[in-house]
């Protein structure tokens, strides 16, 4: 199956291209921010105070990376399970927030929010944290440092391995793949 | 009486958490390349080939095979004829785990309280489970369990009257639920019988047999082969993003009960089905 090639900041006519299923190498900049660091950027919105980082066509990427050994970009990094920051999403898409990257289905509130903003969600192989780790070519802590592996760490990517899950449209792979037979 | 020093299994406990977060077992690779010979569906194709490939970094550069490396499940079996000395059996296992958590460059993951959500920064406390065997021997798995796939899990108190259909439902629809959040390929431990506790011992008992080595108990082979086809009939396939290989075995593990009960416990464990143990 082809890939295609995206970079970020993702802009709404490269979006629209995605369909659920297909498969992307991502390259350029994602910030991760998983539970904890969701809940404070969500406080910072409700209080209208600006974000460690502007969000305007940004990916999170819901993961908390293993500690670096010396010498290391980065260490083991996969995806989380997002279902647990569907609580905090459509107020992040309202924001600009345009990609997201983790594992596992999200609730029809945030399949509507991505389709209402034009927004993408893409699966990363949960568990494949050393190989995924190998893409990540450089890593910094911008924002909540006192919350260890879950700071909000900016990462830069190349050739991210990915599949869209829920696109635009409203479609939505974990669903349809169900259906399939194989 | 044989005595055994706390602080050898100290430093046992320490090089076997980093072991277990970096070497997958080699029955689970295997299970992993035959998984990926069977499946049909390219992308679920393209999941296994990064698992298969995962592991092998993890294992020449010494990076952890998942990032959540997992609350430290420790099972212990202490020989009645063996006495630990220079410290207590926990505190020991305890400061293997700090230490090979800080040493092993691993994700601490732990939480002093579930509603405080304080990290402890250091793993500890592991979740221990003891059992006192016959002999002067000391055996310890070390089981890092991930936070997606245990919030799979989940135990019911089904009647007597609900059977093997009722037992295949409960696991079946524990894994159709779950869908992609667990990371298949998984394996599926199944505790049958006993109380709510004991099976859901059991059920992590199933995790850490040999992938697919059937269980000794004819009945039980029989469940573990039919709830195989049933679980890889669901169609959520690698990653869940659909397919064949739903999981890569289920592993049942069985107690007596109480008249009146049928208890059930599904532990649902990631393809990243790491342990490591040894014996003093």
């Amino acid at each position: 199956m082809p890939e295609l090639r995206l970079t970020t900041p993702l802009v709404e006519s490269e979006i629209e291209k995605l369909n659920a299923g297909d498969r992307v190498l991502l390259s350029g900049v994602v910030y991760t921010a998983r539970d904890a660091a969701h809940a404070r950027l969500v406080e910072l919105l409700r209080d209208g105070r600006p974000l460690p980082f502007d969000i305007a066509g940004q990916v999170i990427y819901y993961a908390g990376p293993t500690p670096a050994k010396p010498g290391q970009v980065i260490g083991s990094l996969g995806p989380t399970t997002s279902g647990r920051m569907d609580a905090y999403t459509p107020e992040l898409l309202a924001a600009g927030l345009k990609g997201m990257i983790g594992k596992g289905e999200r609730n029809q509130t945030v399949i509507d929010a991505i389709v209402r903003h034009k927004a993408v969600y893409f699966a990363a192989t949960g568990g494949a944290g050393a190989l995924l780790s190998k893409r990540v070519i450089s890593c910094e802590v911008i924002a909540f440092p006192e919350l260890g592996c879950e700071a909000v760490h900016r990462l830069e990517v190349r050739d991210f391995p990915l599949v869209v899950v829920n696109d635009s449209r409203g479609r939505d792979l974990y669903s349809e793949s169900r259906t399939l037979s194989f | 009486m044989r005595e055994i020093d706390a602080a050898i299994i100290t430093e046992r406990v320490r090089a076997a958490c980093i072991e277990a977060c970096t070497v997958l077992p080699r029955g689970v690779l295997e299970a992993l390349k035959r998984a990926r010979r069977i499946e049909e569906s390219p992308t679920g194709r393209d999941i296994l080939d990064q698992l298969i490939a995962n592991a092998e970094i993890a294992r020449f550069e010494h990076i952890p095979i998942c990032q959540d490396t997992g609350l430290t499940l420790v099972f212990v079996e202490l020989g009645q004829d063996a006495h630990i000395t220079g410290g207590g059996l926990y505190d020991a296992i305890n400061e293997g785990v700090r230490r090979g958590y800080d040493e092993g460059y691993l994700r601490k993951s732990i939480v002093r309280h579930p509603l405080d959500r304080a990290n402890t920064g250091d793993n500890t406390p592991a979740v221990i489970h003891t059992e006192i065997v016959p002999g002067d021997g000391l055996r310890i798995i070390v089981a890092p369990k991930g936070g997606g796939s245990e919030n799979m899990s989940a135990a019911r108190m089904l009647k007597p009257s609900d059977g093997i259909e009722g037992v295949t439902r409960f696991v079946v629809d524990t894994v159709r639920e779950a869908g992609s959040n667990p990371c298949p390929p998984l394996i599926v431990g199944v505790g049958l019988g006993g109380t709510i506790e004991k099976a859901a011992i059991l059920s992590k008992k199933a995790i850490l047999r040999e992938v697919g080595k059937p269980s000794a108990n004819p009945t039980d082979a029989k469940l573990e082969d039919d709830l195989l086809e049933a679980v890889n009939a669901t169609g959520v396939g690698p990653a869940g993003l659909g397919g064949r290989v739903t999981a890569l075995a289920v592993h049942v593990e069985s107690y007596p009960c109480h008249i009146a009960s049928l208890p059930v416990a599904v532990t649902l464990q990631c393809h990243a089905a790491r342990h490591s143990s040894f014996g003093i």
